[in-house]
């Protein structure tokens, strides 16, 4: 961890109008959910997590803030100037995935926190499962996306299409995808916490280590792949 | 002193090779890595700041591989010809963190001193979005400063600098030159590389062309048969009197419609000395003298065919 480049992306989150994008997202569903719950209390509150924050908006605010702490220094070459430093790039990589874990924790999992204590009425356990399977895949979301910044121009589009087609689309259609999918091993984290959470057909273990796996090797990767950053001309 | 040594470095990117078979060595005092556009200096320069891997050959510092080695940037300043992406730092937070991040023991005094360098106190304050694009590349040279490196690479230093920037740019890289630092910059503009660099690389289309002193570097250029369109009262008169002189190499009456003379000149001075007597003297007005091949392009053409 190296606090310089630490602060660095947080400058480069908050200092960029991606950063308020990061906040709009939370706050539009925090609204939303209020909404639901004066004007139409009930069961469609409840949809509001398990149906559009926790599947959806989660994964969207750790790709925004692993986007933006790595992927446009990327993209136009400026991360050299981090990079021609003595600091090992794993140290780089690290820096980077702990603003970005901060950043959807407090953008992603607290607010879906905040919802699920108002659905459920406080403090429950059913809402605290809920943010049990936040953490767990808002912080292998992280990984995953700061790898995929690292390896392509594409980090958003590829990550987009991880989410909504194979996790969200497929996902519904093909049980076995709960296999490789991060909503998944959150989800079956929160249905050991809470009988009236539904979750897939997967060991606990299983989940919580592929999620551990996937934090690991995603940083691990970002790292490599920094450490064989090139420059090339424009032509 | 440090000493950058390139041997038998390539790089090539799929099938197309960048830089061929290149032996170098960067020792200290200014020297200006010459080429033009697309030569591939950018790639020599991505190699020799190890964010390129040589295809084949080595490139060292010292001794040591650069690439994969982050601790030559102990050494190593680089100025990339990239625009920094920082726009939301203030000038002074981005030279401190370059700072920081060389673990030096004071870095908020280191830059201060790196910004009185390049004379970029006062407008440190502001973010770096506001700043022109001289006050950029001063702002990217105090940040590959801040560590007092033995080895300065910059990458096209002074493209879109003004005048007086410029000026300022080259005494600050003579100094630093002078003190004994290996500094090396890359530019495609002869004038700029004769101004500051003692020692001359060309570099054309991944071959290095030539290497050695300014002077030497220059006369090879100069020298080279320079080609012009004459245009006169009596052509074909005038080409009689100018094969009898020996500095032209030949004449030839032009093919296009407007006449005129196109003559190959071995020795230019002499050229130019000569040719307003012998048309006096033969009663002969030269109306236009054009040369057709002084782009560099055909400086360095002529480099490489050489």
């Amino acid at each position: 961890m190296n606090l310089t480049i630490a602060s660095l992306a947080a400058q480069a989150l908050v200092g960029q109008r991606r950063g308020w994008t990061l906040l709009a997202l939370p706050a539009c569903l925090v609204a939303l959910a209020v909404g639901l719950h004066i004007f139409a209390p009930g069961t469609s509150s409840t949809q509001v997590l398990s149906g559009l924050g926790y599947p959806v908006l989660l994964p969207l605010v750790a790709l925004l803030a692993t986007s933006s702490v790595l992927g446009p220094e990327i993209d136009d070459g400026s991360i050299v100037y981090l990079l021609a430093k003595p600091v090992n790039r794993y140290v780089v990589a690290i820096s980077k995935f702990v603003v970005a874990w901060v950043a959807t924790m407090l953008a992603g999992a607290l607010p879906l926190w905040g919802v699920a204590m108002l659905v459920d009425g406080g403090a429950t356990r059913w809402a605290f499962a809920w943010l049990v399977a936040a953490v767990v895949a808002g912080t292998a979301y992280c990984a995953l996306f700061l790898a995929l910044s690292a390896l392509t121009r594409h980090a958003v589009v590829v990550g987009l299409l991880f989410v909504l087609m194979w996790e969200g689309l497929l996902g519904g259609l093909l049980s076995g995808i709960a296999w490789v999918s991060v909503r998944q091993w959150g989800l079956r984290a929160a249905t050991a916490l809470h009988e009236r959470i539904f979750g897939p057909e997967l060991s606990l273990t299983y989940a919580l280590s592929a999620a551990l796996v996937v934090t690991i090797g995603g940083v691990w990767l970002a790292g490599d792949r920094l450490r064989s950053f090139t420059v090339r001309g424009d032509e | 002193m440090s000493e950058l040594l390139l041997t038998g470095a390539s790089r090539w990117f799929g099938n197309v090779v960048a830089v061929n078979d290149v032996t170098m060595r960067i020792g200290p005092g200014v020297t200006g890595l010459l080429g033009p556009n697309g030569a591939g200096k950018t790639t020599l320069l991505g190699m020799m700041s190890g964010f390129l891997a040589p295809s084949a050959g080595s490139v060292t510092l010292d001794g040591e591989p650069v690439w994969r080695h982050t601790d030559v940037y102990r050494r190593i300043g680089l100025v990339p010809e990239r625009e920094i992406s920082f726009g939301y730092l203030t000038g002074r937070r981005f030279v401190q963190a370059n700072a920081q991040l060389q673990r030096l023991p004071d870095p908020d005094a280191a830059t201060e001193r790196a910004l009185a360098t390049v004379e970029m106190v006062e407008p440190a304050a502001r973010r770096i979005g506001t700043y022109s694009k001289g006050m950029r590349q001063r702002i990217k040279l105090a940040a590959a400063l801040v560590h007092d490196p033995q080895v300065l690479l910059l990458d096209e230093p002074f493209n879109g600098v003004d005048p007086r920037q410029r000026a300022h740019l080259m005494r600050l890289l003579r100094a630093m030159g002078d003190e004994g630092r290996t500094v090396l910059f890359s530019s495609h503009i002869l004038e700029e590389v004769e101004q500051l660099a003692r020692h001359i690389e060309v570099l054309v289309a991944g071959r290095h062309a030539a290497s050695g002193d300014f002077t030497a570097i220059r006369r090879l250029m100069t020298d080279r048969p320079v080609h012009y369109l004459l245009r006169s009262s009596d052509d074909r008169r005038l080409a009689a009197v100018l094969i009898g002189a020996d500095c032209v190499h030949s004449v030839a009456l032009a093919t296009r419609l407007s006449g005129g003379l196109e003559v190959q000149v071995s020795d230019l001075g002499a050229f130019a000395a000569g040719l307003p007597g012998w048309g006096r003297d033969a009663g002969i007005t030269i109306r236009e003298l054009v040369p057709t091949d002084e782009s560099l392009e055909s400086v360095f053409a002529y480099l490489v065919a050489s």
